[in-house]
């Protein structure tokens, strides 16, 4: 259950999460602090508790390729021991008062989450700083972690959704870090010592390295008398540059088959994207809603479930991250219908390159996507989430107001240019896990 | 996406129970349409809801998935509306829109600009009276759900698990069989069964409204009289009296099929909550299973690592009574029976000695933290007020919280020697089959 609503949640925050422009209020106070750490503020009293996202800029993206899951293993292990608190008693403590503390690695960007009511913020921002400042990584827990991160792996291949996705990505992205999973494979993840760990931590967490964002229940003093409690001990230092390949184009098309004993074909269909710096980002973004985007209003969606019967799930997102992104249409449906489902995903990629759209399509993009920004940014979390992004992707805290100048300006002929540029039905990678006997490929 | 099934959600069950006195108003039409609103001014949202008391639970054999089906129907279009136009008219005003079945209830819901927030009414209460059900319309969509079906169950196998562990649990009640319905059932479904079903059900005297956020109740009060006051009230809802036989012994059910690694999940029959009982088995599962500190997470995961994964919860919120489900995936390499007998142990632990005060307390601070940090979000506040509704009632939600505060140590470890028996359970095992070659 959580899987399918995942897909369909993560659609719309690719989307929309950093497309959400609020009215004229400025949504957060800017401040970078003496040792160059980067404070964003929202304060929101209206519920006793107070979120805090902090972001360290780099992910899996520093990994080398032999040590995958590098960055995972680093953020995983904060919360596993610091100089002078064991593993149970980091979880103890934030446990005890129902608060909640976690790290986590991304691509881009790695992140540490603190949620705790107001009158514990004290308690949280002093295990938040421990975690971040002063991780021990005892050899014990390290052993502990690698062994769940493979069990994790190995039981990825009972997902075909993951399986899918896992061979399309390296497909597109070959030899660069978005083409790996950020957990690492089981080949890498036994590679990584704790030398690895305590270099990578020591490497790129440093507040000039980061981004403090909260949001909820504290008032500008106390939130700088605190951060200067728990971080002015902090030492600003040079952070080694990211180094990454180059990305190849495909120039034909691939197609992978995974046999498994499945009764649906879990199709992904797709190829390079691009990055999320990229001006026509936003001409994307409203394209893509009318192809497989927009849900129940997108075209996949009325063809393929709504006319057709074909799936219970289709839908088409570009993953746009820092250096590069990628396109994809995803849908499951019985083997037999692959065929058929393929074709159709082809053929709208194909109409969305050689016909305008109308205009009510246009309209009702741009009026979704312009007018759910109150629901972009109606809660704590949502709101530290999207001030983060903000400060990563440089979007300046003047986006909000001109989010809906930039989607209202984008006309039919924009759509049809980034359709051309940015789909390719004929250059694509194709990827089927299912019953393959059955499915018959044509492709 | 349209079409939720509710499935237990597991992990966070104490956040979605967790409530305390919330400033819900109640209002009654004449019709018998109940509707509950919370104002909440922190952020210019709001969702409105309509809920159903129907569900899996209102089906007959042969014809499991009704309610779940129709729920999909809901969304094709009326007399008034055409089809596919009710949620392009919702997200072109820049809202999303969505539905739920569960065994007891179905729910529909937007969230919207709370300045558009009465765009719904009209649409709910039109589909509340005029849907049209055509046979090509009705025979698309049931091949939309068994796919929904393949994905949620058929290939993946610890929901495939979970659905033969209920149908065992329940011999002859009807939480035994799937919200989704059998795949032969739904094979079977026909137009003129979910227009019964539609007119049994669907009427202001078996729903209820729930509104939550930045709205005036006056003024939405109004509108609602307005839509759907004139809407006369159905029969009477038939009643479900079926109740579960008592069990003898353990039932034990296997599970093969294509997997990477074992898994166990083990059912116990439980008093829903509104049984004193329930909250000392809420506790109880939040001691076994809530977070990294828990009794669980520590021995099975942490101290002798054989499984990757453990958990255990109470399932309280249903109109009969339910289940404490445990279960755990086991590590690579690792003997499912070994993960059966380290989480029986704990088990048989916390019967023998009841937990520590420190333990107790943390579990009560847990809701009460997460009651609070759910007011961050209007619409789980609206979640929980309906399943409060749809099952002991929403004035429990006042009364949860003071009933978790009076659980003792010795409540915990009693309700674990009462419930977590032999006679009350259901295992259910997989066992990962060879896999086939891949290409």
């Amino acid at each position: 259950m959580h899987r399918v609503i995942n897909i369909i949640t993560t659609t719309f925050i690719l989307l929309l999460s950093l497309a959400a422009p609020v009215a004229a209020a400025k949504l957060a106070e800017r401040e970078t602090l003496s040792n160059g750490m980067v404070v964003l503020h929202t304060e929101r009293h209206s519920v006793p508790m107070v979120s805090i996202v902090m972001a360290i800029r780099t992910g899996s993206i520093a990994d080398p390729s032999a040590k995958a899951g590098l960055a995972y293993l680093t953020a995983a292990l904060l919360s596993e021991g610091t100089q002078k608190r064991t593993s149970r008693e980091i979880s103890e403590a934030i446990e005890f008062v129902g608060g909640s503390l976690s790290a986590s690695a991304g691509a881009d960007y790695t992140t540490v989450s603190l949620t705790v009511l107001k009158k514990d913020i004290e308690l949280g921002l002093d295990l938040l700083s421990d975690i971040v400042l002063h991780p021990a990584f005892p050899e014990e827990e390290i052993m502990r972690k690698k062994r769940i991160t493979l069990n994790w792996l190995i039981q990825q291949n009972e997902e075909p959704g993951a399986v899918a996705s896992i061979a399309f990505s390296r497909a597109i992205f070959g030899a660069h870090p978005y083409g790996r999973q950020v957990q690492g494979t089981v080949e890498t993840i036994p590679a990584i010592n704790q030398q690895d760990l305590v270099d990578f931590h020591r490497g790129y967490f440093a507040p000039n390295n980061a981004i403090v964002s909260v949001v909820g229940d504290i008032g500008r003093d106390e939130l700088k008398q605190l951060l200067g409690r728990y971080f002015s001990d902090w030492k600003q230092k040079e952070i080694p540059e990211h180094v990454l390949p180059a990305i190849a184009q495909n120039k034909s098309s691939t197609v992978l088959k995974i046999n498994k004993d499945l009764t649906q074909a879990n199709i992904i269909l797709g190829h390079l994207g691009i990055a999320r710096v990229d001006p026509d980002y936003y001409a994307v973004t409203v394209m893509n809603y009318i192809l497989g985007g927009g849900g129940f209003a997108s075209r996949l969606m009325d063809n393929i479930r709504d006319n057709r019967g074909l799936a219970y799930d289709v839908h088409t997102y570009f993953t746009a991250n820092r250096y590069s992104g990628s396109f994809q249409a995803g849908l499951q449906t019985k083997n037999e219908s692959a065929n058929t489902a393929i074709a159709e995903v082809i053929k709208e990629m194909e109409r969305m390159r050689t016909e305008q759209v109308s205009d009510r399509e246009l309209e009702d993009a741009k009026s979704y996507l312009t007018g759910s920004f109150p629901l972009r940014i109606d809660s704590n979390s949502k709101i530290a989430g999207f001030n983060l992004a903000v400060e990563y992707y440089s979007l300046g805290l003047d986006y909000i107001d001109r989010y809906p100048a930039i989607i209202n300006a984008i006309t039919k002929e924009d759509i049809l240019r980034v359709a051309r540029k940015y789909l390719d039905p004929a250059n694509y990678v194709l990827v089927v896990v299912g019953n393959l006997q059955k499915a018959d490929l044509k492709y | 996406m349209k079409k939720i099934i509710l499935i237990p959600v597991l992990f966070v069950f104490l956040t979605v129970t967790a409530a305390f006195s919330l400033p819900v108003n109640e209002y009654l039409l004449d019709n018998g349409l109940k509707v509950l609103i919370l104002e909440d001014h922190k952020a210019p949202t709001a969702t409105f809801q309509i809920w159903y008391r129907v569900g899996s639970r209102d089906e007959k054999s042969g014809k499991t998935g009704l309610s779940h089906l129709l729920e999909h129907m809901m969304f094709k279009g009326t007399k008034v509306h055409g089809p596919k136009t009710f949620a392009q008219t919702i997200q072109r005003a820049g809202g999303t829109d969505n539905a739920f079945t569960s065994r007891d209830y179905t729910g529909y819901f937007e969230l919207l600009a709370s300045d558009r927030i009465t765009l719904p009414i009209d649409l709910e209460a039109d589909r509340m009276q005029n849907l049209i059900l055509t046979r090509d319309a009705v025979l698309s969509e049931r091949d939309v759900v068994t796919e929904e079906r393949r994905l949620r169950t058929e290939d993946d196998p610890q929901s495939f698990v979970f659905e033969e562990v209920m149908a065992a649990t329940f011999k002859n009640h009807p939480y035994g069989w799937p919200v989704i319905g059998w795949m032969s059932d739904l094979r079977t479904l026909n137009p003129d069964d979910l227009v019964k079903h539609y007119r049994t059900y669907y009427a202001p005297n078996n729903a209820v409204i729930i509104v939550v956020g930045d709205v005036d109740q006056k003024q939405i009060m109004e509108k609602i009289r307005t839509s759907f006051g004139s809407i006369p009230a159905g029969p009477p809802i038939p009643a479900i009296t079926s109740v579960e036989d008592e069990q003898k012994g353990e039932r034990r059910v296997y599970v093969k099929k294509e997997a990477e690694l074992p898994y166990i999940m083990t059912a116990y029959k439980v008093p829903n909550l509104s049984h004193e009982d329930g909250f000392a088995l809420d506790v109880l599962g939040s001691i076994l299973s809530d977070g990294k500190s828990s009794r669980l997470y520590h021995a099975l995961v942490y101290d002798q690592q054989i499984a990757l994964s453990v958990w255990a919860g109470y399932e309280g919120l249903y109109k009969d009574p339910f289940v404490f489900l445990a279960g755990a995936t086991a590590a690579q390499g690792k003997k499912i029976e070994d993960v059966e007998r380290a989480l029986l142990e704990e088990i048989e632990k916390i019967k023998k000695s009841p937990p520590t005060g420190q333990e107790v307390q943390r579990a009560k601070n847990q809701v009460e933290a997460s009651f609070v940090m759910q007011q961050d979000s209007i619409y789980m506040q609206a979640r929980t007020i309906g399943t409060f509704e749809m099952t002991v009632g929403w004035k429990f939600v006042d009364t949860y919280l003071e009933g978790i505060r009076r659980v003792t140590a010795e409540d915990v470890s009693r309700v674990a020697r009462k419930y977590l028996v032999d006679e009350l359970k259901t295992t259910g095992i997989l066992i990962p089959a060879p896999k086939e070659k891949g290409s």
